[in-house]
C-alpha cells in the first residue's frame, strides 16, 4: 500500500515543480526584455558603442543623463501636460455621459430604449480603427484637426465600457431610493444629481482608472489627430524619438522607462481595482 | 448642459398652468426626461460612429481623394480593386499570424490562470507580473522589443549566453518578422485573457470542488467538468476580442517596422491609403470590408456558442 502512495506522491510533487518552472520561465519572459531596457538606459554612449552585449551592467547604476536627454529632447513635459489635459476632459466627459446613459436605461421605461440599447451595443462591435477614415472627415469638419479637442471628443463618445461599468452599478442601487426621493419633490435630475450619482463613487473609480489607462496608452487617435510638434501626447512623443535618436538606444530605452513607469507606479497602487476594472470592462 | 437641465427642470413647476391640461403636460414633460439624459451621449454616439459609418459606405463607391471638392460614382471599382491587386488583398494574410498568435495566448492564458486558481505561493506576485505588460504603453512596448529583436540586442545576447550565435535578423524577413511581431502581441495582451479567465474561475462556487474532490476528482478532472463549462462565456468574449484584435492589428507592426518586409496590416494599409496616398475612396472600401469580417465573425460566433450575456435591457 506504501508504494503506490509513494509513487503519487513524487508524481505530484514534479508536477508542482513543472507547474512553479512555467510561472517562473513566465516571469523572466515578462521581466528581462523590461530589464534590459532599464540596463541600456542608464549607460552610455561609449558603453553602447562598445558592444558587449545586451545583458552586459551599466559602469555607473546611477547615470541619469540619458533621461535628462530623453526628457529635454524629448519634450517630454509638454507630452505629460498635453496627456494631462486630454484625460481630464475626457474623464469627466466620459463620467458625465457613461453615468448619464447608464441612469437613463436603467430607470426609466420608453419608445425606443431597445433602439438606444441596440445603438450602444452594435457601436461596440465596431473597432474604431474602421471607421476613422470617414471618423476623420468629421473631425475636419468640426475644425477641430490639430487640436487637442479631437481626442477629447473622440474619447468622450461611444465608450460602452464605461457605460456598461455604469449600468453594473446602477442597477445595484435600490429603486425605492429614488421613490422616496421623489415623494419628496424631487424631479430626476435633482435624483441623479443627489442620490445616483454620489453612490456610483466606486464606479466612478474603476472608469477613471480604466479610461486614464487606456487613454494615456493610446497611439492611434494622437497619431492621426495630432500631427504638430507641440501637441505631442505621451505616445506620439516617444514615437519620434525613432527620427533624431533613431540609433541612441540608451536614449530611446529612457524614454521608454520614462514612459512605464507612471504606469508601474500606478499598477503597485491600484491593482485591486486595475484588475476588477478591466474585468468588468471586458466582461460584456 | 447642467445649468441648462437644471434651470428647465426649476422652471417648469412654476410656468405649469394649473386646471385640466395639467394631466396631459406634466406626462408629455414626464416622457421627454430620459431623451434629456440622452442628448449628449447620443449625439456624441451618432456624430463620431453612425455618420462615419454611413460616410465610409458612400465613399467606397467613389474615387475621393478626402481633399479636393470632386469626387466621382465609382460604383463597385474600389472593392474589385480590393480584391485584385495583390499587393492590396495580402494584407489577409498577414492576419493569419496574429490570429495562430492569438490561440496560442489563449492557451497560454488559460493555462496560468487554471494553475493560479489553485493553492500557489506567491500568487499574487506572478500574477501581477503576468498582467502588467497589458498596462504598458504601447509604443514603449514596440521601443522593447525593437532593441529586443535588433542585431546584438537582447534575444541575441540570450541566446548568446546559451552558446547560440545567431546572425539572423529578426525582424529582416517576411515570415521572421510577423512571427516575431504577432509574439510581441502574445507578450502584450496575454495578461488580459489571464484576468478575465482567472476571474472566471474564481467566481466558481467553491463546493463544487469540495464535491468533486470526495468524488476522487484529480486537478484535471476538475478542469474538464467544472472549470471549462465555468468559463465558456468568457471564453467566447475571448475568442471575439481576439478575432476583432488580430484583424485590426496596427500598433505594434506600425511602430516597429512600417508596415515594411511584408507586416502590413489591414489597418495600416487603410491608414496610408487614406492619409498618404489620398485614397479615400479606396481606402473606405477597405475598411468596410474589414468592418464586415469582424461584424460577421462575432455573429457567426455568438451562433456557434449562444450567450444570454446581453443584459443590457
Amino acid at each position: 500500500m506504501s508504494k503506490p502512495d509513494q509513487a503519487g506522491t513524487a508524481r505530484r510533487a514534479v508536477l508542482r515543480a513543472l507547474v512553479y518552472l512555467s510561472l517562473i520561465l513566465a516571469t523572466v519572459v515578462v521581466l528581462l526584455p523590461l530589464g534590459v531596457v532599464v540596463l541600456t538606459s542608464l549607460k552610455t554612449e561609449k558603453e553602447m558603442a562598445d558592444d558587449s552585449g545586451a545583458l552586459t551592467f551599466p559602469d555607473d547604476p546611477l547615470n541619469f543623463h540619458n533621461y535628462v536627454t530623453a526628457f529635454q529632447d524629448g519634450r517630454m513635459l509638454s507630452a505629460f501636460g498635453n496627456t494631462a489635459i486630454i484625460l481630464v476632459f475626457a474623464i469627466a466627459g466620459t463620467v458625465l455621459i457613461g453615468s448619464m446613459t447608464a441612469y437613463a436605461i436603467d430607470r426609466f421605461t420608453f419608445r425606443f430604449r431597445k433602439l438606444v440599447v441596440a445603438l450602444f451595443l452594435l457601436a461596440a462591435l465596431v473597432p474604431g480603427v474602421t471607421t476613422q477614415v470617414a471618423t476623420f472627415q468629421i473631425v475636419n469638419g468640426f475644425g477641430m484637426f490639430d487640436t487637442l479637442w479631437a481626442p477629447i471628443a473622440l474619447y468622450m463618445g461611444t465608450d460602452i465600457v464605461s457605460i456598461y461599468i455604469f449600468l453594473q452599478f446602477v442597477r445595484s442601487i435600490p429603486i425605492s431610493l429614488d421613490e422616496a426621493a421623489r415623494l419628496d419633490g424631487a424631479n430626476s435630475f435633482t435624483i441623479y444629481r443627489k442620490v445616483i450619482f454620489p453612490l456610483l463613487k466606486p464606479a466612478v473609480a474603476t472608469v477613471v482608472i480604466v479610461k486614464g489607462i487606456t487613454v494615456y496608452n493610446d497611439f492611434y487617435i494622437p497619431f492621426l489627430y495630432l500631427p504638430s510638434q507641440d501637441l505631442g501626447v505621451i505616445s506620439t512623443s516617444l514615437f519620434r524619438f525613432k527620427g533624431p535618436f533613431g540609433a541612441q538606444w540608451q536614449t530611446i530605452s529612457a524614454g521608454a522607462v520614462l514612459v512605464i513607469l507612471p504606469t508601474l507606479i500606478v499598477f503597485l497602487a491600484l491593482q485591486k481595482y486595475i484588475y476588477n476594472g478591466f474585468m468588468r470592462g471586458a466582461t460584456r | 448642459m447642467t445649468d441648462t437641465a437644471e434651470k428647465a427642470a426649476l422652471g417648469r413647476p412654476t410656468s405649469d398652468p394649473p386646471a385640466a391640461s395639467a394631466p396631459r403636460r406634466r406626462w408629455t414633460w414626464r416622457s421627454l426626461t430620459p431623451w434629456l439624459f440622452l442628448i449628449a451621449p447620443l449625439a456624441l454616439l451618432i456624430t463620431f460612429t453612425y455618420v462615419p459609418m454611413v460616410n465610409m459606405v458612400a465613399y467606397s463607391f467613389t474615387d475621393w481623394d478626402g481633399v479636393s471638392p470632386e469626387l466621382h460614382y465609382t460604383g463597385a471599382g474600389n472593392y474589385t480593386e480590393l480584391f485584385t491587386r495583390p499587393e492590396l488583398f495580402e494584407v489577409f494574410f498577414v492576419s493569419g499570424y496574429y490570429l495562430a498568435a492569438s490561440a496560442v495566448q489563449i492557451v497560454a492564458a488559460l493555462y496560468f490562470a487554471t494553475v493560479l486558481s489553485f493553492n500557489v505561493r506567491f500568487r499574487s506576485l506572478f500574477k501581477g507580473v503576468l498582467f502588467f505588460p497589458y498596462l504598458i504603453n504601447g509604443v514603449a512596448i514596440a521601443f522593447v522589443f525593437l532593441y529586443f529583436f535588433q542585431d546584438g540586442g537582447t534575444l541575441d545576447s540570450i541566446l548568446a549566453l546559451v552558446g547560440y550565435h545567431s546572425d539572423r535578423a529578426w525582424l529582416g524577413t517576411p515570415v521572421s518578422a510577423n512571427v516575431s511581431l504577432a509574439g510581441v502581441s502574445v507578450w502584450r495582451y496575454l495578461g488580459l485573457n489571464f484576468v478575465l479567465f482567472l476571474g472566471a474561475i474564481q467566481s466558481i462556487p467553491g463546493e463544487l470542488y469540495e464535491a468533486a474532490e470526495l468524488d476522487g476528482a484529480n486537478r484535471w478532472h476538475q478542469f474538464r467538468h467544472i472549470i471549462a463549462p465555468g468559463i465558456k462565456p468568457v471564453l467566447t468574449l475571448t475568442v471575439i476580442l481576439s478575432v476583432s484584435g488580430s484583424l485590426s492589428a496596427f500598433e505594434i507592426p506600425y511602430i516597429m517596422t512600417g508596415g515594411a518586409t511584408g507586416t502590413e496590416t489591414f489597418v495600416i494599409q487603410t491608414v496610408k491609403l487614406a492619409f498618404q496616398f489620398n485614397k479615400t475612396g479606396l481606402a473606405s472600401a477597405a475598411a468596410v470590408v474589414l468592418l464586415l469580417i469582424i461584424l460577421a465573425v462575432t455573429w457567426l460566433q455568438r451562433r456557434l456558442v449562444p450567450d444570454d450575456r446581453v443584459d443590457l435591457v
